[in-house]
């Protein structure tokens, strides 16, 4: 067991975990996080996108231990005061999902690409997004929620 | 799936992490980025006993000006690397190479080093290394050696690092200047190249004065396209100028056949590669 200290959506947490435990897996098997999902074995999907220290990673390609230290943010930490995230409402408002599986790493993606670059063409929402798989929507209204929050100032 | 259990190290010394690579010998990894190493660990395609991470090593993380070349720490993520002034001036062929490796996420996480060391002969990585004769800076008990990028890449996933060393940089020669066209043909958007093509010229009027080329996918490891690149040599920069040495891309390659294509279709596709690359890190 490795003695861990990170923050998860703002609170500290402390933790003794194997050191073969996925980051994905600390966060839903004992955090209870399981806003953020696994929809792959290969590291290919992106739907277990959070954010380690400010960038996006894929929860399922980093270890529990190499967050030691960190500050995670996960989907379940965007909404303040019960007020969603302007991405998360841009997604509601376009509809930018349908089964939903694929949301929360797409809206993490999609918060990071604004930081980065606010007004994003339509080509680079597509770039930027391409470690992000969706099965249902054909990326047609993803694009469209990640337009509608860069130009309701979306990044925050 | 989850990988095996294995003791976790996390030195913040360069010399910590030796000390500990030489006492575990092969039963220990090394971890950089996590991002070839992870999905392998996870798959159970290997189970060390100890991975030893260097992700608190400050040292290695960082772009610095050498005067006839930059250094490349080899914990600096693909991120830094793609946004890079120095890279982009200096050694455009990474940055262009760097830009379509893997996706976001996966670039924030994974070094430029970790890729080299990995030795993936279809990694965006090691023909633009070949390409401008890249110096790999390799740390052992014994201190450190560099070895030039001719006889770094060795088999297939087999460097030049010794079990008991370390990749601590990489030098690039500066080739300000100089056109660079990295040419990845791809089937699925953030992934491995089925070939792709690095080339760097240099250009006197509109002739190329010298040409290095460096080949992903066409054998065991990254490779040089030699008879292309002598071939190109006082050539003008056109269409018919550049057709012949193209045509000699494949030469002395033995492509691998898989789901992606045939040996010969590789083949194929490395002169046509190494033609419009050519061209367009010429300008023309
Ligand atoms: C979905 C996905 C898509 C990808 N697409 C591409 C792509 O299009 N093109 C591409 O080139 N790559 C791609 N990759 C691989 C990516 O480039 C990896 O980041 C890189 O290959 C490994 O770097 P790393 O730092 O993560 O190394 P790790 O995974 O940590 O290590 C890789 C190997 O190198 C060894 N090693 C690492 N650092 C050192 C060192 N300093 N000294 C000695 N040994 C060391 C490790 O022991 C291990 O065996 C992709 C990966 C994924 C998951
Ligand atoms: S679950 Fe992490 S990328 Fe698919
Ligand atoms: S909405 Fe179903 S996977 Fe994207």
């Amino acid at each position: 067991m490795t003695r861990i200290n990170l923050t998860v959506d703002g609170d500290k947490v402390a933790d003794d975990v194997e050191p073969r435990m996925l980051l994905v897996q600390y966060l839903r098997e004992k955090l209870g996080k399981t806003g953020t999902v696994i929809g792959c074995d290969t590291s290919n999907c992106g739907a277990c996108t959070v954010h380690l220290d400010g960038t996006s990673v894929k929860s399922c390609n980093v270890l529990a231990v190499q967050a030691d230290g960190a500050e995670v943010t996960t989907i379940e930490g965007l909404a303040q005061d019960g007020e969603l995230h302007q991405v998360q409402e841009s997604f509601r408002e376009c509809h930018g999902l349908q089964c939903g599986f694929c949301t929360p790493g797409m809206i993490m993606q999609s918060i990071d690409l604004l930081k980065n670059n606010p007004k994003p063409s339509e080509q680079e929402i597509r770039v930027g997004l391409e470690g992000n798989l969706c099965r249902c929507t054909g990326y047609h209204n993803i694009v469209k929620s990640v337009q509608h929050a860069a130009a309701q100032g979306g990044a925050q | 799936m989850i990988p095996a259990q294995f003791d976790y190290l996390a030195p913040t010394t360069v010399e910590e992490a030796l000390a500990a690579l030489g006492e575990h010998g092969d039963d220990a990894k090394i971890l950089a980025g996590g991002q070839s190493l992870l999905p392998v660990l996870r798959m159970r395609l290997n189970a060390p006993e100890v991975v030893i991470d260097l992700g608190k090593i400050d040292s290695l993380r960082g772009i610095r000006d050498d005067g006839d070349a930059i250094v490349i720490g080899a914990m600096t993520q693909h991120s830094v690397v793609e946004h890079d002034p120095l890279v982009e001036e200096h050694a455009g062929l990474i940055h262009q190479a760097v830009e379509h490796l893997a996706d976001v996420q996966i670039r924030h996480r994974g070094t430029f080093g970790g890729a080299l060391a990995h030795a993936d002969p279809a990694g965006d990585l090691g023909a633009p290394a070949l390409a401008l004769g890249a110096q790999f800076v390799i740390q052992g008990p014994g201190g450190t050696r560099t070895v030039e990028a001719d006889d770094f890449f060795v088999d297939l996933f087999e460097t030049a690092i010794g079990e008991d060393e370390i990749l601590v940089a990489v030098r690039v020669p500066k080739h300000t200047g100089w056109g660079s066209c990295y040419e990845k043909f791809v089937r699925v958007a953030h992934q491995w190249p089925i070939v792709a093509v690095a080339a760097t010229v240099k250009m006197e009027g509109g002739t190329i004065a010298e040409a290095r080329i460096g080949l992903t996918n066409m054998g065991n490891t990254a490779l040089r396209a030699r008879a292309s690149e002598a071939a190109l040599v006082g050539q003008p920069a056109t269409e018919e100028g550049v057709a012949a040495a193209a045509a000699l891309a494949a030469e002395g390659t033995h492509p691998p056949s898989d789901l992606n294509g045939e040996s010969a279709y590789r083949k194929h596709l490395a002169t046509v590669l190494v033609r419009r690359a050519v061209l367009n890190a010429a300008g023309a």
